[in-house]
């Protein structure tokens, strides 16, 4: 939420403007848009945000960021684009994999420039434009405010905002892309980031079989089991993991045993001793594609992250008070409830052509 | 809902306590009749800065100064951002700085003369800013001209600008090549080292449409280290995040500003 500390004309320059974009999207187009064989989204077909039904309202709705076709292409090529690392290696993308659903199969931590190990697992990216602030840690209080911080962390891009806009100026087809979409060719970090977070804020998984059901679409029909599940969720982990995101997106510490990282979490922000260890609760959404589970990856698959619940929390003072007991469900509950998970996961969102690597 | 909370905010908000000027578009009492219809359009300021330490000039590199508790220091970088500009004119009008975002940097001797336009013609007698910028730029997301991250004045991992940044060197510093470095950063809460500044011309300075005034202002870095907290480089060489030591050294600068002279050609 922007805090208001002062009214001034830019303030009022930006409700202008947000009211004039609010145009876009109440009367965007109903109908899906044509998709070419590449993915690439026709200049017929408009780039449209639309909030799923029943949905709450998005914290980011690309105010002073007009969403466009040429704006998300430019934001998809940069996202793919390992030019933004120094050694033109890594991409936002090699760590945020499509078929991932954005987050990195198969890696706890990620690897950056120079095989450089990183600390905390690459989270998954989908409804981004719900989260009102980033990073396990919510350091990063705005969309357009993320990018800069993978760009420049020496054990992932370590690139510096003039050696991207370097190689990119040196680029003829990008000079054309930034003018298409800004205006004239000037590229400048906050174009750069505004662009990709055009690309980012389109990522919106909302067709579950979960979604279906609730919409009482075909597809959506669910099994006892998956119903029995549902219940086991509501009454056990819907207080942090709550419908339809899956996450309040607050910060807790849910008992995980320190490791030798002895990672402080958001205290490493806030410096307050209250959020020692604290880390922001996830979406339980699509956790097929994006395993290994918690901030540091440490559990492979869901049976861990039960276990962990039923018998591994560790006691500490800022331990948050839903888990102060364990989670203990019977193995009918917890083989109802994985079945349920499962209704989470939405394949045509890793699947969806806008959203792969541009050919 | 988010929508109409803005608009209410927005709406209620519109009264302002200052009396905002406006460009004069009154010919009435222009005495030169046939003469210069736009003699009483808008102006210009030249707000110029020179930063010193105590009475030395500041020369960046192995120049030694002196810190009010005793320890010696040269300075490597200087940078702060100057924001909200306002001018008050001799009757109480205040203009405000549109967009008003600058930084002023040791090394650049072209961002220490800013130019103010569209200023309405009056006889201004005090100038007021805000060290650092205000919270809506911290929340606001990518920017552009001098909030551009790309100035090296900016946290990504807790978003936020640098409001101010000295890097040096002392003697006396424990760390590793007797590094000083303090980027004053933090917009939130108590610890925000957000602060304004009020400076009184020494004379008026006379803006017309067609004569621009130059306002100089002395920053003396050397009060970013005392006296209101001694700052003993021994112990505290470095600040790098926010809190209780970046708002004593930001209370400690809030005084640093001081007029040197109002030119009117």
């Amino acid at each position: 939420m922007h805090i208001f500390t002062s009214i001034n004309r830019k303030t009022v320059r930006n409700i202008s403007l947000l009211l004039a974009a609010g145009g876009l999207f109440t009367a965007g187009c109903k109908k899906d848009p044509q998709i070419t064989d590449n993915g690439k989204v026709t200049d017929e077909t408009p780039v449209v945000f639309q909030i799923p039904q029943g949905w709450p309202t998005p914290f980011y709705q690309f105010d002073n960021n007009k969403l466009s076709n040429a704006g998300f292409e430019l934001g998809r090529k940069l996202f793919f684009d390992p030019r933004l690392s120094r050694d033109n290696s890594i991409s936002c993308g090699s760590c945020h994999q499509p078929f991932a659903a954005f987050a990195q199969l198969d890696h706890p931590v990620s690897h950056g420039v120079n095989n450089l190990l990183g600390t905390r697992n690459s989270p998954a990216l989908f409804n981004l434009n719900w989260h009102t602030s980033f990073f396990w840690d919510g350091g990063v209080n705005h969309i357009e405010a993320q990018p800069i911080n993978p760009i420049q962390n020496p054990v992932e891009m370590d690139e510096t905002l003039t050696g991207i806009i370097a190689k990119l100026n040196a680029d003829a087809n990008y000079r054309t892309q930034f003018k298409n979409t800004f205006g004239d060719e000037t590229i400048n970090s906050q174009r750069i980031f505004k662009a990709i977070c055009q690309f980012m804020g389109m990522l919106v998984s909302d067709n579950s079989k979960y979604d279906r059901y609730l919409r009482g679409e075909a597809g959506g029909a669910m099994t006892t089991q998956e119903l029995s599940g549902l219940q086991v969720f509501r009454t056990n982990c819907a207080s942090c993991h709550k419908e339809p995101l899956f996450s309040d997106f607050s910060y807790r510490n849910n008992g995980l045993p320190k490791t030798n990282v002895n990672d402080s979490g958001r205290a490493h922000v806030t410096h307050d001793v209250a959020d020692l260890y604290k880390f922001k609760v996830p979406s339980l959404r699509n956790l097929k594609y994006t395993s290994p589970y918690m901030h540091d990856g440490r559990f492979d698959v869901l049976d861990s992250v039960l276990a962990h619940y039923d018998h591994g929390i560790q006691q500490s003072p800022t331990l948050d008070p839903a888990v102060q007991n364990g989670i203990h469900l019977s193995a009918q509950e917890r083989a109802d409830l994985l079945t349920f998970l499962n209704t989470l996961n939405d394949e045509t969102f890793v699947k969806d052509p806008r959203f792969q690597e541009p050919k | 809902m988010l929508l109409a909370a803005a608009i209410l905010v927005l709406l209620s908000a519109c009264h302002k306590k200052d009396d905002p000027v406006t460009p004069s578009n009154n010919n009435n009492n222009n005495n030169n009749n046939g003469n210069d219809s736009t003699s009483d359009g808008p102006g210009t300021v030249n707000l110029s800065f020179v930063n010193k330490v105590g009475n030395q000039q500041m020369i960046l590199g192995t120049t030694a100064y002196v810190n009010a508790h005793g320890d010696s220091f040269s300075i490597n970088h200087y940078k702060y951002y100057i924001s909200n500009i306002k001018l008050t004119t001799d009757s109480g009008k205040v203009f405000t700085e549109p967009n008003s975002y600058h930084l002023i940097s040791e090394e650049s001797d072209s961002t220490k003369s800013l130019l103010i336009v569209n200023v309405p013609k009056g006889n201004y007698t005090s100038v007021s800013f805000m060290i650092g910028v205000d919270s809506m730029a911290n929340v606001s997301g990518a920017q552009s001209g001098y909030l551009d991250p790309i100035y090296g004045m900016y946290w990504g991992w807790s978003t936020g600008y640098i409001m101010a940044k000295l890097e040096g060197r002392s003697p006396q510093s424990p760390v590793a090549n007797n590094v000083l470095s303090f980027h004053i950063a933090g917009y939130k809460g108590p610890n925000s080292v957000q602060r304004t500044v009020t400076l009184p011309l020494s004379d008026l300075a006379k803006v017309t449409s067609s004569k621009t005034p130059v306002i100089t202002l002395i920053s003396d870095a050397a009060k970013w280290f005392g006296p209101q907290t001694i700052i003993d480089f021994g112990f505290s060489p470095m600040v790098m995040e926010e809190g209780a030591a970046a708002s004593a050294i930001a209370d400690n600068y809030a005084s640093m500003f001081s007029v040197q002279s109002v030119h009117n050609p």
